[in-house]
């Protein structure tokens, strides 16, 4: 088998690859360029850089997704071409991806067993749960076998998606983003267990990441990329962490942090009490959520995905129905309709726009003009839309929020995420904002357009907003909250000013320790 | 007549009539139950079903066996099937689409080509007696069972096994329920898909025969009255477990039995409000299994309808 001719060529278990000069070109594009990494057997190696740095495309070209332009790869010392995916598992050579790819109605003991190439037509599965157990005993992941994977958390789906490639023998693992669904606890127990392997020579590991911390504590090398090109690199520890940040991110002007204004009197806002939904299967997804947020004041609120955010979010947009529960601004009872929502000025943005606040295939004129279509001056009497003040607004809007697009007649899902939710931005915060409500604004975006984004939601709570803030990015939630509150299973179970609290006690709430 | 006999009559002409009725919706349930999980849902099983009834009535008639007529309209049916799959993997058509079109396609082509069998007489399918241990000519009547149910039950234990121990069980439940993790195991989700589709047209095509070959027993265009499409119903009502498939198939069954039952006894009241109690059990269970709050338990992650 394959594990036989590794222990032949290589002294430990673990396989290392080489790459010489890889590079892929798409049309005019050069996705990576000329880029030579070495990652010995038994090392963790971590692949540092932006969205669209290449990171992605260099890991494809390695796993047989892509065929390089140019460019070689040798797997423990010999020269291979990879034409496959498949062929890169026969050289010992896995991926875990970002997304699960395990089946979420099968169990664990099911998703393992159908993952090997030779699965038998009739599954004995006694005799499978048999050596299932026995190969669970070689390696330290300890996961549920008999329950269907989606029941279980996001660490245990991770550390089963691990388990996958061990159990198919691939001896050298890609980690693309590993710890992005995960607690702070859980990111740390799976990293450390997958390191103690790599150390014992049974695994080697290039993990892409974006986290600096992660690359820290355990990588033993790291790479950098930006646009397609190997920056730097070296020996962690050699390399300090305000480096990598330079040569990850380059020349390009990132604006300034928002200064936070001092905010003296304490005014009520936006109130929930006693907050109840149910979630799409009818179980309780949030209960008894009970918070203030006041004038200039922004709340954070910190969870793994997964915890009841995105109904809680549902509930303050209308999009889902409370069981129990009331919303109060200035103290007056508040529906999530069009009409309050204009009335107190209440205002919004969350990730992924083109799903969650705009229509794709509408233009951007129209996008923006979603707050305002049915007022005057677009409106200039019931029921009647004019294109040209609603074009003349958006013209505005474009060039005051910097929104890269050829004209205002352009679908918004022509443009790229940045730009996208920039344009929803535009809509949401150039009237009076009283209130805003925020989930996860720069997920998947650039540096640059991250750090314009919380400047924008700084802004915002100087200027007097109440702002609620969902995140499942623990840092944005630091560098933002006035006030800290973490979600886990449905509740509010931890909450405090952000001067008396720090990253481990947060963390720790997060994984539903009330501490 | 007393009312206890009048009560036994009524019982067991509707456990017999459930066995009869039901037995069309088990097989085109359990077609369906396999299509679905493969991730894909055909609205044209009510086409195959009709086109199942007009060709096995026909072979039979010109033939002379019935059960050649049952094989033959579980090959056309897959025919339809293997359509319905092939359509579908093509970019942008959309399942629920393809497969009205199908189901009208269907109907229309067996209307065509049955013209000419609704007058003559096929030979129709043999039932076995299991009621001879009984003196009662009621039980023994109620006991003429149709070897195609005993099939139909054993063939959904079957599923219900194979589902989860053999490998092209777990291939057909990756395939539905998540496509990227089945193309991360590097599974053909179409040719999984068109397998799925053509097996499952081919279980439709035999219960479409049963309807013509055993009961009612004849061709007729109004034969199927929709019991391919309540099928779909049924399914979401079993939660795709083939188990859940026959128990539902036989309440279905039993509702469908219910008007006959209580006109054997000379209550002829309401006998069309009575016959007409499958589509309202149909409308009843949709109403109470399905909720605007919630999605629904058990589905295949690739359903249309659930994504």
């Amino acid at each position: 088998m394959t594990s036989l001719a590794h222990q032949q060529t290589a002294p430990s278990r673990a396989v290392g690859i080489e790459t010489l000069g890889m590079t892929k070109v798409f049309g005019s594009l050069t996705a990576l360029d000329d880029v030579s990494i070495r990652v010995a057997p038994g090392s963790f190696h971590a692949l540092l850089g932006e969205n669209g740095a290449g990171k992605s495309t260099l890991v494809k070209c390695v796993m047989g997704f892509y065929q390089p332009t140019r460019g070689t790869l040798l797997v423990n010392g010999n020269e291979e071409t990879v034409a496959s995916p498949r062929a890169a598992h026969s050289l010992g050579i896995g991926m875990v991806y970002q997304h699960f790819t395990l089946v979420p109605s099968l169990t664990a003991a099911e998703n393992l067993v159908i993952s090997r190439a030779d699965a038998p037509q009739v599954i004995d599965w006694q005799k499978e749960r048999q050596a299932l157990s026995d190969f669970l005993q070689t390696t330290p992941f300890r996961v549920p076998l008999d329950v269907p994977v989606s029941s279980l958390s996001a660490g245990e789906k991770q550390k089963l998606e691990i388990l996958k490639q061990l159990y198919l023998d691939q001896r050298f693992l890609i980690l693309d983003e590993p710890t992005s669904v995960l607690t702070p606890d859980e990111a740390d127990e799976v990293l450390g267990l997958v390191q103690d392997m790599t150390k014992a020579g049974d695994l080697t590991v290039l993990m892409i990441t974006h986290k600096f911390r992660e690359v820290t504590s355990y990588a033993d090398e790291v790479t950098v990329l930006r646009q397609g090109k190997m920056i730097g690199g070296g020996k962690v520890g050699e390399i300090s962490v305000a480096d990598m940040s330079t040569m990850m991110i380059g020349e390009t002007q990132i604006r300034e942090r928002a200064a936070r204004s001092q905010t003296s009197k304490k005014t009520l806002k936006l109130e929930l009490a006693g907050l109840f939904a149910e979630n799409n299967e009818e179980a309780p997804a949030i209960e008894a959520i009970s918070l203030k947020v006041h004038k200039g004041e922004i709340l954070g609120i910190a969870g793994v995905s997964g915890n009841g955010q995105s109904e809680l979010i549902e509930v303050l947009s209308g999009q889902r129905i409370p069981s129990d529960g009331r919303i109060f601004v200035d103290k007056k009872p508040y529906e999530p309709t069009r009409q309050h929502m204009d009335q107190f000025k209440v205002f919004g943005f969350s990730e992924e726009p083109l799903r969650n606040a705009a229509v794709p295939r509408m233009s951007v004129a129209e996008n923006m003009a979603f707050r305002t279509f049915d007022k005057s001056p677009i409106s200039p009497f019931k029921g009647w839309l004019s294109p040209p003040p609603m074009r003349e607004r958006a013209r505005e809007l474009i060039s005051a929020y910097r929104v890269k697009t050829p004209t205002p007649d352009e679908p918004i899902e022509n443009l790229s995420g940045g730009n996208v939710q920039r344009a929803i931005l535009a809509r949401e915060l150039s009237g009076t904002v009283d209130i805003l409500i925020v989930a996860n604004p720069c997920f998947g975006l650039d540096f640059a357009s991250v750090a314009e984004i919380r400047a924008q939601i700084m802004d915002q709570r100087n200027k007097g907003a109440a702002v609620l803030l969902v995140s499942e990015d623990l840092d944005e939630i630091l560098e933002l909250s006035d006030t800290v509150a973490v979600m886990s299973e449905g509740r509010i179970t931890y909450s405090s000013p952000i001067a008396e609290t720090d990253r481990a006690t947060v963390g720790h709430a997060m994984a539903g320790q009330h501490a | 007549m007393g009312d206890d006999t009048g009560l036994m009559t009524v019982l067991l002409a509707m456990f017999a009539g459930a066995i009869r009725v039901s037995t069309p919706f088990l097989f085109v349930s359990l077609g369906e139950m396999l299509t679905e999980k493969s991730g894909r849902i055909n609205l044209g099983l009510e086409g195959t079903l009709v086109f199942g009834a007009m060709s096995g009535y026909a072979i039979s008639y010109h033939t002379g066996s019935p059960w050649f007529g049952v094989l033959v309209a579980g090959v056309a049916g897959s025919l339809f099937g293997a359509l319905h799959g092939y359509l579908c993997k093509l970019p942008k058509v959309n399942d629920i689409a393809i497969g009205i079109a199908m189901m009208l396609f269907g109907t229309g082509l067996a209307f065509f080509f049955g013209k000419a069998y609704i007058q003559p007489s096929a030979p129709r399918l043999p039932a076995l007696s299991l009621g001879g241990w009984s003196d009662h000519p009621g039980i023994r009547q109620a006991l003429e069972i149709n070897p195609l149910f005993l099939l139909g039950v054993g063939l959904a234990v079957l599923l219900w096994w194979a589902l989860k121990n053999t490998r092209y069980g777990l291939v057909l439940r990756t395939t539905g329920d998540s496509a990227p993790a089945a193309l991360a195991l590097g599974i053909n989700i179409n040719l999984v898909r068109l397998l799925a589709t053509t097996a499952g047209g081919f279980l439709a095509g035999i219960g479409g025969s049963f309807l013509s070959l055993y009961y009612p027993g004849s061709w007729t265009e109004g034969l199927s009255s929709g019991q391919g499409l309540m099928a779909v119903a049924l399914v979401i009502f079993a939660r795709w477990n083939p188990i859940y498939c026959f128990w539902a198939a036989l309440l279905f069954g039993a509702a469908g039995a219910l008007g006959p039952a209580l006109q054997s006894i000379g209550i002829s009241r309401g006998y069309h409000f009575f016959n007409a109690a499958p589509y309202i059990l149909t409308l009843l269970i949709m109403i109470v299994s399905t909720s605007p709050k919630r999605s629904l338990k058990g589905a295949p992650g690739e359903l249309s309808i659930t994504k």
